[in-house]
């Protein structure tokens, strides 16, 4: 069996092409049924098929046919990889770092979900089990995943920094729009809570408000809710400032508290940042930290390879030794089947002997059998690997005669 | 063999002060073996500590210099507490070179080798000595908290855009370690500053500078913990934190002398 791999990413193909080849998982499961031992991981930047097939052209020819049958403009942008480097590539794309931000951890649940979805044998099962194994691994020893990769995420990286856990914080949105929502939803997967949502608008602001169960509130009301917010989030089309410093030092009640302006032209007054225990942050702020937090996932994604290319090699090394066991095998029974036949023949002199002796007998000899044999098994396994092993294996199968059972 | 001890700790110390260097610039193995380094050398110290005692048959770090070694194996400790966990790892980036340079100088002064038998009684010296040291370990460990609150809030008032790369508490958990540990450490340096005064008036001794100083610490670490039940938190109360600290300095290394002769 080998692995092949046939599948388009955001590296080849726009967003149109890769929208007309993305599965949901049943979708995808029935692909993958479809196309015998085969997995297919579709997410919103790629759709992998890999297949596992005795012939590696018509596997491909089959996997490739199954896509472009889904929109046939998609055949530029396949690429096809087999064996180690297909394995090597699906190790990589469970690390994250085939990913358009490296390092991004929503991957690794998309690659095990479409492992469970597929219909893998024996090589498959393999290969995307050691994926996974890679996956988590270079998350646990490189810091390639822990820092923010997107705006929303560095500010609820920074609330961090400045109140430690978030369960229980309270935040004030200043906006109803969407990235005051996508900014909210980031500080709410952390456990804070939207206390407050003001806005100009008093419809939007008290649809946002109840989708978070929070209070709407006026603009004008902002001042007087800031002594019960520890984060507040900014992004209005307004054209001027809506909350100054002033009002910030007189309402909050020495409380500290972390503000973040996503709004251009900006809402909040430059002058908070310098209030003690108030800390501003705005858009440019916030993409600066990106941009570094991104260079280090770029710098620690150095080291992730390392890893991925050593769990490859695992595979690659496991993946050779299968064509040698099925002669490792026959060697070690047809060694079996001689040593149970000559036993049988001294039957007559093994007789006499008392119970103990004849087990030491066949100790004995079961021991001569192995390490006869141990040598050869090491340097097939090792041949294995250097792609001589298909040699090997037949030579040992010429030389004991290993398959000439139904002739003999 | 106590003297012996003393080598291994010093360069278990001395590796742990670099590796924190090293991951103040980059997190990672360094952090690690920095650690190592600090819970090994503790262990060591902890071993030179009980060979000293053993040898003494009782409390041999009423002098100076061992009293500046039993000092820092109760920074070291103390430390621990939180030093083991990722992000508090910079902390010993404040603690650890300190605690090095505090072993030379009691090794310089006799206090890692044969102690000088006291004249008070065990029970006195762990009592007195005992607990102002393990005060003034707690008020270190509150100073490295508020040394590492002024540099993080210092990174965020910058906005410097590393801020994300580099590990470290909340403020607001440092503010709030800082506070519980002066909690912890003043009602020790009370009880052993009172036992002292006692002491001292039962045998009729003269106050003498380190008493006095001892008494301003009080003072100062007293009124932080006023002022924090009062709301002061944050930079304001980092800075006091650190000018207390430097009380505990002048305590521990400029006067003692007299207070020990």
């Amino acid at each position: 069996m080998r692995l092949v791999l046939v599948g388009t990413s955001h590296h080849h193909a726009p967003v149109e092409l890769r929208e007309r080849v993305a599965l949901d998982r049943e979708a995808a499961s029935a692909l993958a049924e479809r196309l015998g031992e085969a997995v297919c991981l579709s997410t919103c930047n790629r759709t992998e098929l890999y297949v596992a097939a005795a012939d590696v052209e018509e596997a491909e020819r089959r996997a490739a046919a199954a896509l472009t049958e889904l929109e046939p403009r998609v055949e530029p942008a396949l690429y096809r990889l087999r064996d180690q480097a297909a394995a090597l590539h699906l190790f990589r794309v469970a690390a994250g770092l085939d990913s358009l931000v490296p390092g991004e951890g929503e991957i690794l649940g998309q690659v095990r979900a479409a492992h469970e979805a597929g219909t893998p044998g024996r090589l498959l099962d393999r290969v995307f089990r050691q994926a996974l194994h890679a996956g988590r691994k270079v998350r646990a020893q490189t810091a390639i995943g822990e820092s923010p990769a997107s705006v929303s995420g560095a500010a609820a990286a920074l609330a961090e920094q400045v109140f430690g856990a978030l369960a229980g914080r309270s935040i004030l949105l200043i906006g109803a729009g969407k990235i005051s929502e996508q900014a909210a939803r980031n500080l709410l997967s952390r456990g804070a809570r939207i206390a407050f949502v003001a806005n100009r608008t008093a419809e939007h602001g008290g649809e946002l408000a109840a989708r978070f169960g929070a209070a709407a509130i006026p603009l004008e009301r902002i001042g007087d809710e800031l002594a019960h917010a520890d984060v507040v989030v900014s992004s209005t089309s307004a054209a001027g400032l809506v909350l100054d410093a002033a009002t910030v030092e007189r309402s909050r009640r020495g409380r500290r508290l972390l503000f973040i302006d996503l709004a251009v032209p900006r809402d909040l007054d430059p002058a908070i940042h310098e209030l003690d225990g108030c800390y501003l942050f705005d858009i440019d702020d916030l993409e600066a930290i990106v941009s570094e937090t991104l260079a280090g996932r770029r710098g620690e994604a150095v080291r992730a390879e390392a890893l991925v290319a050593a769990e490859a090699e695992k595979f690659h090394e496991w993946q050779a030794s299968l064509d040698v066991v099925p002669a490792i095998a026959s060697l070690r029974a047809r060694a079996e089947e001689i040593r149970e036949a000559e036993l049988r023949k001294a039957e007559s002199l093994l007789g006499r002997l008392d119970d103990g002796e004849r087990r030491a007998v066949e100790s004995i000899t079961a021991q001569i059998v192995n390490k006869l044999l141990h040598l050869p098994t090491v340097r097939m396994k090792q041949a294995a690997v250097s792609a001589d092993g298909v040699i090997y294996a037949d030579a040992v199968r010429h030389l004991f005669g290993l398959g000439e059972e139904d002739g003999r | 063999m106590a003297e012996l001890l003393f080598w291994p700790v010093l360069l278990l110390y001395g590796e742990a002060a670099v590796g924190y260097f090293g991951e103040a610039r980059r997190p990672g193995a360094a952090g690690r073996a920095a650690t190592w380094g600090v819970r090994l050398g503790w262990l060591a110290q902890t071993a030179l500590l009980g060979a000293q005692a053993a040898r003494e048959g009782g409390f041999p770090w009423g002098t100076w210099a061992g009293s500046l070694n039993l000092f820092v194996w109760l920074v070291v400790g103390a430390y621990l507490i939180w030093g083991c966990r990722k992000p508090y790892r910079l902390l010993g980036l404040a603690v650890m070179p300190l605690a090095a340079v505090l072993l030379v100088v009691s090794r310089a002064g006799g206090g890692t080798g044969v102690g000088t038998r006291s004249r008070y009684s065990n029970l006195f010296l762990v009592l007195h000595v005992g607990l102002v040291l393990a005060a003034f370990a707690g008020f270190t460990l509150a100073a490295a908290l508020s040394a590492l609150y002024i540099w993080q809030e210092r990174r965020l008032k910058r906005r410097e855009a590393t801020i994300l790369r580099r590990p470290a508490p909340s403020l607001a958990t440092l503010d709030r370690l800082a506070g519980r540990t002066v909690a912890v450490a003043l009602p020790a340096l009370t009880l052993g500053v009172a036992v002292g005064i006692a002491r001292l008036l039962s045998d009729g001794d003269r106050v003498d500078a380190l008493v006095v100083a001892t008494l301003a610490t009080w003072a100062v670490w007293a009124a932080y913990l006023v002022a924090r039940t009062r709301g002061l938190t944050g930079r304001r109360a980092a800075y006091l934190a650190l000018a207390g600290f430097v009380l505990v300095i002048v305590v521990r290394l400029a006067l003692p002398p007299v207070h020990f002769a």
